[in-house]
């Protein structure tokens, strides 16, 4: 038809799983990222945006004690000094950007933890484009700091009441406005999900990170770390800094959400691991990873990280850990938990639960010796929007 | 029975099809059985049944209310087909359901398991002719019919392509927008209707839920049109349920034989 398929999916992975009232757009929005993404102004306008709005480049910081403590070099990539606090608003700077060439008078998007939310706010903001925020009603209650900071800045965020109340019902949500929506608003999808070309325009937005990392470690240490880890909730901030590498010899790790415990029922996952025990689906327009029963309805996942709580996962990093050019890995709630008090404490950094995923990662590979001498950590975002979480964990 | 024969049957009495979704299952697989009879007692010419999914995007709060009371109720896909070959319906009978439960199932089971159990159409809501490709050619091999939706926002091409493939009828969207009822007529329903030019049946659904608009919709050139949540409403509240569902039935189809 008017595409070619091929661009459409990683291997079999990604794809266009829509309903018909919404391929114009996708197409449309396909045919606008095209002519924009190389195209000079634009990118010199969005770069203006990342460095004099969003604060970039953001550092790559050599955690000496944390090194000494778990006994390998360790290179965090500060996300958590991005403006709002997390990668996100590296890709709403991006799309908003494009809505605004795209002449779109409204942004809509979903949130889990809210920092999606809150970047979209921003850029809303920002553009002077009118913001909508859908989030999971439970959501909104564990998150409800983020909730005020997106109306504080004009956005008006919209609790999502059906199914589990979290991440997945928001994006439902999110797309049913749209369907009936589709001309005037543009749909801001947070991470490298839903249907092409989001999961690759959101990566190449995120990209930036791992561009980054190639300036500032080729200049720290005159070469490419051994591994790169990331946590990985739909996948946004580790494609973001895997995708500048993934022709290099460094290993990836992306680290899922093991929850309280790597059980399912026919209904519920104690974990939010898709990467690791999800089988093949179609969900949110993509075919991917899916947590899913027997009969193929979608399990309510379950994190300690409101970011990482997804029952799919970007189809690219499905497609990279079925070629074997990723590892798929997991921590629990607990070891995460354990992790955030170790950044607190060594290096006065706190960090985002979802991202204390990937530092506990590191911490119980080291013994393994799978991450090498040098390894970088992408600290995607800062823990402030947690301290009601792990406050509540102290007993 | 198959769909073409149906409207066929129909333009000789120069009758427009009504077309009734309900959500198999909802709220217990025994009340389906009732509540189908009830349907084809008022009329209607064609049964939609729901095989509920989780994530029902396309869906409104309605129908979401009424898949969530059939997975509630225990309905699966299992249970689904074992429903369906019980009904022994005269009438076609259709399948709508999300793509990942038919992935799931594997395409050549799920359409096998159709015609075994006398489904003569499958609805994909999220399944665009981008990706229906292997569904498509399995569907032809076992005599079912893929139909296939277009929208207000259907371009040309896209257009051309649908109604070369599409069988059964053209599943027409009235409105951009989810399913759940409403009282009047977009006025880019008529706009559509004009635009799709094939000699498949053309029917219109998103939205209807009287006669008068039944009977606009058949004025304006449709074949037929669908109504669904209007139905799961009376489910939904539980209360005489089968009695109202043959009189909703009745008064609909008296809009779609008006003309
Ligand atoms: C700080 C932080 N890290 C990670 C994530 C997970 O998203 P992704 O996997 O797309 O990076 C989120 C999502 O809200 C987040 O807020």
């Amino acid at each position: 038809m008017s595409q070619a398929l091929t661009s459409t999916k990683f291997g079999k992975y990604g794809g266009q799983y829509v309903p018909e009232i919404l391929m114009p757009a996708l197409l449309e929005l396909t045919d606008y990222y095209e002519k924009y993404k190389d195209d000079a102004v634009f990118n010199a306008e969005l770069d203006h945006y990342l460095k004099d709005f969003a604060g970039r480049p953001s550092p790559l910081y050599l955690a000496k004690n944390l090194s000494k403590e778990y006994g390998i070099k360790i290179y965090l990539k500060r996300e958590d000094l991005v403006h709002g606090g997390a990668h996100k608003l590296n890709n709403t700077l991006g799309q908003g950007l494009l809505a605004k060439y795209m002449g779109k008078k409204r942004i809509i998007a979903e949130t889990g933890a809210g920092q999606h939310g809150t970047a979209c706010a921003m850029a809303g903001a920002c553009f002077g484009v009118s913001t909508e925020v859908y989030m999971g009603a439970k959501d909104t209650v564990r998150q409800r700091m983020n909730v005020y900071r997106m109306e504080l800045m004009g956005t008006k965020v919209i609790p999502v009441k059906s199914g589990s109340q979290t991440l997945k019902d928001a994006i439902n949500e999110a797309m049913r406005d749209w369907v009936a929506n589709v001309e005037t608003t543009h749909y801001m999808i947070g991470s490298v999900v839903g249907p092409h070309p989001f999961p690759t325009m959101v990566r190449d937005f995120q990209s930036v990170i791992g561009k980054e990392v190639r300036l500032q470690i080729l200049e720290k240490e005159g070469r490419f770390p051994d591994s790169i880890v990331a946590c990985t909730g739909g996948g946004s901030n580790a494609m973001g800094i895997f995708h500048p590498f993934v022709e290099e010899d460094v290993d990836l790790f992306a680290v899922e959400a093991g929850g309280s415990g790597m059980k399912t029922t026919d209904k519920e996952a104690l974990h939010s691991a898709t990467l690791c025990t999800g089988e093949d689906g179609v969900l949110h327009g993509m075919r991917t990873k899916v947590l899913q029963n027997k009969y193929g309805q979608i399990l309510e996942s379950s994190s300690i990280a409101a970011g990482l709580d997804y029952a799919g996962v970007g189809p690219e990093l499905a497609y990279l850990a079925d070629i074997g050019r990723l590892k798929p890995c997991y921590s629990m709630d607990s070891e995460a938990l354990d992790a955030f008090h170790d950044l607190c404490r060594f290096e006065g950094i706190i960090p985002a639960l979802e991202s204390s995923h990937a530092l506990a990662y590191v911490k119980k590979a080291v013994a393994s010796g799978e991450l090498g001498d040098i390894v970088v950590v992408n600290v995607s975002g800062r823990g402030d929007k947690d301290l009601e979480t792990v406050m509540g964990m102290r007993t | 029975m198959r769909i073409a024969e149906k409207f066929k049957q129909l333009k000789a009495k120069n009758e427009g099809a009504l077309i009734a979704y309900i959500c198999a299952g909802d709220p217990t697989p025994e009340g389906t059985k009732e509540y189908v009879t009830a349907l084809v007692r008022g009329g209607v010419d064609i049964i939609e049944l729901g095989l509920p999914f989780s994530d029902p995007v396309a869906d409104g709060p309605t129908i979401q209310a009424g898949i969530q009371r059939a997975l509630d109720g225990g309905m699966t896909p299992d249970l689904y087909f074992r429903t369906v070959s019980s009904l022994k319906l005269h009438i076609p009978l259709i399948v709508m359901t999300y793509y990942n439960l038919i992935f799931k199932r594997g395409l050549e089971k799920f359409v096998k398991d159709c015609a075994a159990s006398g489904i003569s159409g499958i609805i994909v809501p999220d399944l665009p002719p981008e990706e229906s490709g292997d569904l498509l050619q399995i569907c032809r091999k076992n005599e079912v019919d893929l139909i296939y939706l277009v929208a207000p926002t259907t371009t040309e091409t896209r257009m051309e392509h649908i109604l070369a493939e599409g069988a059964g009828f053209i599943y027409l969207v009235a409105r951009l927008g989810v399913t759940g009822a409403r009282s009047d007529v977009a006025t880019s329903t008529g706009e559509l209707i004009k635009r799709v030019k094939t000699a498949t049946p053309k029917a219109v659904g998103f939205g209807i839920s009287t006669g008068d608009q039944a009977a606009q919709i058949i004025h304006a050139g449709a074949d037929g049109v669908i109504v669904g949540s209007a139905f799961v409403n009376i489910i939904g509240s539980g209360q005489d349920v089968p009695e109202r569902l043959e009189a909703l039935a009745r008064e609909i189809k008296k809009g779609v034989i008006s003309n």
